[in-house]
């Protein structure tokens, strides 16, 4: 399925072969076979300068691959893509030097301490012995790993283990960051210690390309989406853009007054209010859900309600979770745990 | 805090080459991690300082005797510590496959091809901390040997025995530098080195003359690198045997087997993913 008969989803959508103009990270047509496998099968996208994309898929997506092939680890089998301007197929070593990887296994040496190894890698990346020292520091403190610095990296926690791994990354003051599904196989605890740290990142300005399969991950860190599935780029957007086109938003409205549901969903059914659907009364919780599809229906369905005298107590809008939206655009679900629960925005009391 | 920021500016990139300098800075950085891992757990030192105490011990007691006569164990001194320093070589050289290869199942090697430096300074750096724990070997073998009652007529003679030793065992380490990048876990590295290095230590001049195996047994026994390497180093210690002949067959087989493995370890090196 070609990513523009996914109407007006892809951000990719008059020329694809044009990187836009603040694009830190530019793929095109991105091709890489195993065998008879084809882990990446003509991906397109762009990261653009200070914001987080995220890669969602399944395993087994082409992820991983996508992430070997911009860190120059593997070479792709055709296609190109460019990391602050540099080829990472003709100008590796210039690509290295913007890059910072976080692997999806914490590439950290276990037998080293947290100190040593972030004063290898600054020594690695040329840093002079005292700057190195400085920078090894500075990170240590500042992924509050100061304590166990001196410790081998073996004793370190999984969250401690992913920090360090985070701060190797940083080290070079890399143009670009990728985050290779950072939070797999962590406890939800050291899934948000990790948010936290890469929403930091972010706030100072970092760009990042992150790949994960939970849809809440990307909800929480990325600013745009990239989905992919079995090697090809199957929707792209804004998040919020992406949840509201597929699936539409469910309006929840509670009436101040319990006996005044039945009324508010005749009163928007009479109103051709309800969207492709029904205004349903969900007693148990004393709503009622309406399917809409624009901000005017939003609107119009406050001024019928104003209109006929029903007073409201809380009214909200659900995007659909993204484990819907997977589940709509590639016909099978994501195989990520079920974590992704719709997340109400209230609009109005 | 200030010095941990994300967003500095990422310093100009050239071309990308990477000078002499810093190549050994890099290369310089990655020995100093093997050293600390030696620091880390020292064990994984005990074979360059049991083994050829252990070995040494072993061989002159339990079979100087019988090879040489009760009276005579000087001789067999003299005659088994300089095989055993060609013995050592290989034996250090088998824990560089071990060691690499669990680089790669770590992941460490992931974020070292993704740093801007030479892939062949993860290789050399390796290398050179292998050849210093080679010298280290030697050094215990040769003064467990002298306490036994080594002695030495050519001194000039033992330092090119060391030296040789060393090449070989420069040329040998390529091999299990390939294995470490081919084989796909520690455990199968270290029964293929076994499986290679059994034949070839016991089947040489290692421990004794050959004058006594049978004939097609010989045939193999003087092209085994390890007997020539024996023999070359006896004779450059005790200064009286010609050894040109073993010198240059020595070298040969570090040569062919650096021209040879070399080029192989570093392409699986490089390309491997």
């Amino acid at each position: 399925m070609a990513a523009d008969t996914l109407v007006g989803m892809t951000r990719i959508d008059n020329n694809p072969s044009e990187a836009a103009p603040d694009a830190a990270v530019t793929v095109r047509g991105l091709v890489k076979h195993y065998g008879e496998t084809r882990a990446l099968d003509g991906v397109d996208l762009d990261v653009r300068e200070g914001t987080v994309l995220g890669v969602l898929g399944p395993n087994g997506a082409g992820k991983t691959t996508l992430v070997r092939c911009l860190s120059t680890l593997i070479a792709p089998d055709a296609g190109h893509a460019t990391v602050a301007g540099y080829d990472v197929v003709r100008q590796p070593r210039q690509t290295r030097r913007v890059i910072g990887l976080t692997g999806q296994y914490a590439s950290v040496d276990e037998k080293l301490s947290g100190f040593e190894n972030l004063y290898m890698i600054g020594r690695l990346l040329d840093l002079p012995r005292k700057e190195a020292r400085a920078r090894a520091d500075g990170l240590l403190e500042r992924f509050s790993l100061t304590e166990a610095a001196k410790r081998p990296a073996r004793t370190y926690s999984g969250g401690m283990r992913r920090r360090l791994d985070l701060a190797a990354s940083m080290i070079g003051h890399p143009a670009v960051l990728y985050l290779d599904e950072p939070t797999t196989g962590l406890d939800p605890r050291t899934r948000n210690e990790v948010w936290t740290e890469v929403k930091r990142m972010v706030a100072e300005g970092a760009t990042v390309l992150l790949t994960t399969q939970y849809m809440e991950e990307a909800e929480q860190l990325a600013s745009e989406l990239t989905v992919i599935d079995r090697g090809k780029v199957i929707a792209g957007g804004r998040i919020d853009e992406l949840k509201a086109r597929v699936g539409g938003r469910t309006l929840r409205i509670r009436p101040a007054d319990p006996r005044e549901l039945r009324p508010t969903a005749t009163t928007l059914d009479e109103f051709g209010l309800t969207g492709p659907g029904h205004a349903t009364v969900d007693t148990e919780t004393g709503t009622v859900l309406v399917p809409i599809l624009s901000d005017e229906q939003l609107t119009a369905v406050l001024g019928a309600l104003t209109a006929r005298g029903i007073t409201l107590a809380a009214i909200s809008t659900e995007l659909p979770s993204l484990d819907e939206v997977f589940l709509s655009l590639t016909g099978h679900k994501a195989s990520a745990p079920q974590d992704a629960s719709p997340a109400p925005e209230e609009v109005a009391v | 805090m200030s010095t941990a920021t994300v967003t500095a500016p990422t310093a100009p990139v050239a071309d990308g080459r990477i000078g002499l300098r810093g190549n050994l800075r890099h290369i310089g950085a990655l020995v100093r991690r093997n050293l600390l891992w030696i620091r880390q757990d020292p064990e994984s030192m005990f074979d360059a300082i049991l083994f050829p105490i252990v070995f040494c011990l072993l061989f002159v007691f339990v079979f100087g005797g019988a090879i040489s006569g009760t009276h005579n164990r000087h001789a067999y001194v003299n005659y088994v510590v300089p095989g055993l320093m060609a013995m050592m070589g290989m034996n250090i050289a088998q824990g560089v496959g071990t060691g690499f290869n669990e680089d790669f199942q770590k992941g460490v090697m992931d974020r070292f091809r993704s740093l801007p430096i030479s892939r062949g300074s993860v290789l050399i750096a390796k290398i050179a901390v292998e050849i210093g724990r080679m010298l280290v070997a030697t050094a215990v073998l040769l003064a467990v040997g002298f306490l036994l009652g080594l002695s030495v007529s050519n001194v000039p003679g033992l330092f090119a025995a060391i030296g040789l030793s060393m090449v070989f065992g420069f040329g040998v380490m390529w091999i299990f530098l390939t294995l470490g990048v081919v084989m796909k876990s520690a455990q199968a590295v270290q029964g293929m080195g076994f499986l290679v290095l059994m034949p070839l230590q016991f089947g040489s001049s290692i421990f004794a003359p050959t004058s006594t195996m049978p004939g097609w047994l010989q045939a193999f026994t003087d092209y085994n690198p390890l007997s020539t390497l024996a023999d070359a180093a006896r004779g450059l210690m005790n200064g009286h045997e010609p050894v040109a002949h073993d010198v240059l067959m020595t070298l040969g087989w570090s040569v062919v087997l650096t021209a040879v493995m070399a080029p192989i370890a570093i392409r699986k090196f490089t390309t491997k993913s």
